[in-house]
């Protein structure tokens, strides 16, 4: 992963969308100071003044998981304790996180923390193998909220969901940012970024190669990286047609646009590795860049939440 | 036809999770099934594709009725239907690498000499490249990976697929070239298709008919 570059304001859902393998998830594990030792990270991924990428174990997991970014995860059966219920979940989340001190103090924060999420209290003391999806994801979601957390950091919330469930956790997610807290939600679910997000961000081969309002996205003028079309246009309500081909190595990417073996719009140009402008890193947008450029003509040198 | 006849199946006898399911699949038809997570549509699915013995009820295969379910069903009946699965990496030996894992179905069924050969063309078929091949299941994403699951289901030339919810861990391109490979493989053969799952649209846009979950087995 390389070179990606975004914001996410409180109060702003940020969609980063791509193919499976295309670096996404690495991503989310940097910003969390979860990849392995091996891995090597450069740029700079400031919170509020704290740079995510350099901070030692120790501020991470004091200061940062849970109380700076709280993470909701990608399957909450398989995050949550199977022997402990959901408020002993809760409890010892409050505990470690907030400065609650006393039990019956904890109870009431715990049950406060279920409220927000809509997780109905007389289920709290259910194990979570007795919890339906809906509401297994709700008490992951509460216990991300505990720390008061101002960015929420989501990692494929809806992967695996029926239509009607994803559409539940995205309007619930997209209540705590109209409430304030700043969303990165990595997903390769376009109708959910679609129904939630303000902005997104397409990564390819491991580099964002759109970075966009949500609605011209979704909406006209559409898509201007001709991946990010090739991917919106493969959806079943679209054209239903795959971009050909399968996405490169992460480890042995081409020289210039990483992105050209699959492209039609191709030329000797995109030999060079495209420059991120305005919206887009591509020689050959398909649609020209609109004369009021909004919201990604922002887009910093570095990634701030 | 691939017909199931008042199916009941589940893993306790005294709560079974299908309840009198009747489903038919005509020849060279595509029939999308849909039903929410839960419902007991995967475990139809696995009855269907003769990995699960009911505890009640038929399957007709061809005009003849299922005997044997998992190793019990006889070799030309098990062979005549593929099956991919959601979760590729549950489905697949960790051990095995991609070409191995294509040709497990070839091997099982004594055409190892042409082994090679086969997988090669289907790795094609299924957009798979000759490096990839190699790979171990760790090595390849979700994507390579149900692409080598579909590959292996189609090694043997079913007159059936049985697809259960094939498309639900994946990106929208993957989707749609997975589809493609299954639309196109059914068009040069004439096979039948049942895919189950719980997006509408999909279903829709993919199968000749959709039937909800409701209409097919008891609640
Ligand atoms: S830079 Fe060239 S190859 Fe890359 S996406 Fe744009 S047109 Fe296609």
């Amino acid at each position: 992963m390389s070179g990606a570059s975004f914001d996410v304001a409180p109060g702003e859902c940020l969609a980063l969308i791509g193919e499976s393998g295309c670096g996404k998830s690495v991503l989310a594990s940097a910003l969390l100071g979860l990849l392995p030792a091996n891995a090597r990270t450069a740029g700079h991924a400031h919170l509020g003044g704290l740079d995510l990428l350099t901070a030692g174990e120790r501020t991470l997991a004091r200061t940062v998981r849970g109380r700076r970014v709280g993470l909701v995860p990608q399957s909450p059966a398989a995050h949550l304790t199977p022997v402990r219920t959901i408020r002993s979940h809760l409890e010892e989340t409050v505990a470690h996180l907030t400065g609650v001190r006393g039990r019956a103090a904890r109870r009431a924060a715990a049950e406060q923390a279920a409220h927000r999420t809509e997780f109905p209290l007389d289920h709290l003391d259910r194990h979570p193998h007795e919890l339906s999806g809906g509401l297994a994801q709700r008490a992951a979601t509460a216990l991300a909220l505990v720390g008061d957390a101002p960015l929420l950091l989501a990692d494929e919330p809806t992967t695996g969901l029926d239509r009607d469930l994803v559409d539940r956790t995205v309007d619930e997610l997209r209540r705590h940012v109209d409430d304030g807290h700043a969303l990165l939600m990595i997903t390769h679910d376009l109708t959910a970024a679609e129904r939630i997000a303000d902005r997104v961000a397409v990564m390819y081969a491991g580099r964002i190669v759109e970075l966009t309002d949500a609605a011209r996205f979704f909406g006209t003028p559409g898509p201007r990286h001709p991946y990010s079309r090739g991917l919106l246009e493969a959806l079943p309500e679209r054209s239903f047609t795959p971009v050909p081909g399968l996405p490169p190595e992460l480890g042995s990417l081409p020289e210039g646009c990483a992105f050209a073996p699959r492209c039609d719009r191709a030329t000797d140009a995109c030999a060079a590795l495209p420059p991120f402008e305005h919206t887009v890193a591509c020689h050959h947008p398909v649609t020209a860049t609109p004369a009021d450029t909004p919201t990604a003509a922002r887009t910093p040198e570095d990634t701030r939440a | 036809m691939l017909e199931l006849r008042a199916v009941t199946a589940g893993y306790d006898r005294r709560a079974p999770v299908v309840r009198d399911a009747n489903l038919t699949v005509a020849p060279g038809e595509a029939v999308g099934l849909l039903g929410p997570s839960g419902c007991g549509k995967s475990t139809l699915a696995r009855v269907a594709a003769l990995l699960h013995r009911p505890d009640a009820g038929e399957i007709v295969l061809d005009g003849t009725p299922v005997r044997g379910f998992r190793h019990r069903a006889p070799r030309e009946q098990r062979t005549a239907i593929g099956v991919v699965f959601q979760q590729p990496r549950l489905a697949a030996d960790p051990r095995l690498r991609l070409a191995d894992l294509i040709a497990e179905p070839l091997r099982a069924t004594g055409r190892r000499a042409s082994a090679a050969d086969r997988v090669a063309g289907l790795a094609d078929t299924v957009g798979l490249t000759p490096d990839l091949l190699g790979r171990r299941p760790h090595e390849v994403s979700d994507g390579q990976l149900q692409r080598a699951c579909l590959a292996r289901a189609l090694a043997l030339h079913p007159r059936w697929l049985v697809c259960d919810e094939m498309t639900a861990m994946l990106d929208a391109s993957t989707t749609a070239a997975l589809v493609r490979v299954v639309e196109d493989y059914r068009a040069s053969t004439g096979a039948g298709l049942l895919s189950v799952g719980h997006d509408r649209t999909l279903l829709n846009r993919w199968c000749d008919r959709t039937v909800p979950w409701e209409a097919v087995a008891a609640s």
